[in-house]
């Protein structure tokens, strides 16, 4: 039988299309802003600011024109559920680049002197976060649980290497105040890692309500 | 603003128990069970074809007319089958009414549309019809448009007028139930929405069912709506539960326009 509704399906494949593009863009500057930390870059992370202002242009895109399906294809039960969490989906993403953003300021503050340490467990935790972006975007266009339940558990991952480092970084800076200044970036750079996951992790939720109907708390 | 997202509807008014219908060899109604609340309103939508209209005639016994028409099981309405050989038609008709496609305005005064079945009831008194007449036009917001024009044709005014006019004659004689067959088919977009609102009015205190293909008219104006395909009710729930979250997949097919 011929699809009767293929515009409105080629609207809804470029929603995904879109979501998955500006999930690449918030990935990239995700990966810039570690490495504007790691290589202590501040031209990298000004460069990284910058490019913000893309990811949130395609927020209000993507915004826009899952307002037009709405307005003027009607779409309803998984449809409806999809375009919703395209919105959704949208402002976590966002947040995603905005949190990149913070890692690129505070990376700037770290730039002119070496570090105390090397940094390995935030890299460690910046690689499950990407990994857990891709997994929640292609879990969405894909509409792959299984994905989105790998993606859970490497969130409880993260929430562990940010208790560790916190409580790594604290000891620190019990034993010698010399290195409060820089242990407080790293604290903070850390839980910008831990916010972006929990992001993800409302990306996973909506897929989960798009796939199953049910609303529901993926990861406290 | 009314509540039309909660909870609606009273006791139920009519229900259907392994209703079946044949035409001729065909079976059109292949046992069907569904409950009618009192004020509410349930819409039922499925392609054409599926037994939608099928059924709503069913409930008031339209089919009866039809040559070759069989009906088994029972449609239950103030504690009776109402295929029982016992019910009187005119009695049933006049607690249950019904509202066409087209408005069908007898080439009558607007008055004498009205006026027409509680005549057939026996009512005969000016004043009493006078009553029932203002009531009813004004049951369904027409009643100041229409007042200084009671003995002036029903075929004189708008097409959405005339269907209002429709609606009155069927509260004429206080039904309990109202069904609606396409009822705004004939009707622009405006007169429509007219429509709809008068069927939210009115829920206040009948129990309405409507048949209707067109979706955005079934998820705007109703509490409960109905999904058949082939003569069998594929799933009956909350309209908001129905074009958010089918449980069913031919539901949803349908609901998303990927049934045709």
């Amino acid at each position: 039988m011929p699809n009767p509704r293929r515009t409105f399906d080629r609207q809804l494949a470029k929603l995904d299309e879109d979501l998955l593009a500006m999930g690449r863009e918030a990935e990239a500057m995700l990966g810039d802003a570690l490495k504007a930390l790691k290589e202590r870059d501040a031209a990298l992370a000004d460069a990284t600011i910058a490019r913000d202002d893309v990811v949130d242009r395609y927020r209000y895109d993507i915004e826009r024109r899952a307002m037009e399906i709405i307005a003027t294809q009607q779409p309803a039960a998984r449809d409806l559920r999809r375009v919703f969490a395209a919105i959704a989906i949208a402002a976590d993403v966002e947040r995603v680049g905005d949190y990149s953003v913070d890692i690129c300021k505070t990376a700037k503050r770290l730039a002119d002197k070496p570090l105390f340490k090397p940094l390995v467990d935030i890299p460690r935790m910046a690689g499950l976060v990407v990994q857990m972006l891709r997994d929640s975007l292609e879990g969405f266009v894909s509409r792959d649980l299984a994905l989105i339940e790998k993606m859970i558990g490497d969130d409880d991952e993260v929430d562990h290497l940010y208790r560790y480092l916190h409580d790594e970084l604290c000891d620190f800076m019990m034993k010698d105040p010399e290195l409060v200044d820089q242990a407080v970036q790293l604290v903070l750079i850390s839980r910008h890692l831990e916010r972006i996951a929990d992001h993800i992790t409302n990306i996973g939720e909506r897929v989960f309500y798009v796939e199953t109907g049910e609303l529901k708390e993926l990861h406290q | 603003m009314r509540d039309v997202a909660g909870e609606a509807g009273g006791a139920v008014k009519v229900e259907a128990k392994g209703f079946r219908l044949y035409y001729g060899e065909f079976q059109a109604l292949k046992g069907l069970d569904a409950a009618f609340p009192d004020k509410s309103i349930t819409a039922i939508i499925g392609p054409s074809g599926c037994g939608k209209s099928t059924f709503l005639r069913s409930i008031n016994r339209m089919n009866d007319l039809i040559e070759g028409v069989r009906v088994a099981g029972e449609i239950v309405y103030g504690g009776k089958n109402i295929y029982d050989p016992s019910v009187d038609l005119t009695w049933l008709r006049s607690r249950i009414g019904m509202v066409f496609q087209r408005p069908v305005a007898f080439p009558l005064s607007i008055y004498d549309n009205v006026a027409c079945a509680p005549r057939v009831q026996g009512i005969t008194k000016k004043s009493e019809l006078d009553q029932i007449v203002e009531r009813s036009l004004k049951g369904v917001g027409l009643w100041d448009d229409v007042k200084d024009d009671l003995r002036k044709p029903a075929g004189g005014l708008s097409l959405g007028n005339q269907q209002k006019l429709c609606i009155a004659r069927a509260i004429s004689t206080n039904p309990d139930v109202i069904l609606l067959d396409e009822p705004a088919s004939a009707l622009d977009p405006m007169a429509t929405l007219r429509l709809e609102d008068l069927m939210w009015e009115l829920r206040e205190n009948y129990c309405l069912v409507i048949v209707t293909h067109n979706m955005q008219q079934a998820s705007r104006a109703s509490d409960y709506t109905m999904f058949m395909l082939d003569g069998e009710i594929v799933e009956m729930g909350h309209t908001r539960q129905v074009f958010t979250n089918p449980r069913d997949p031919r539901t949803e097919r349908y609901v998303t326009g990927k049934l045709v």
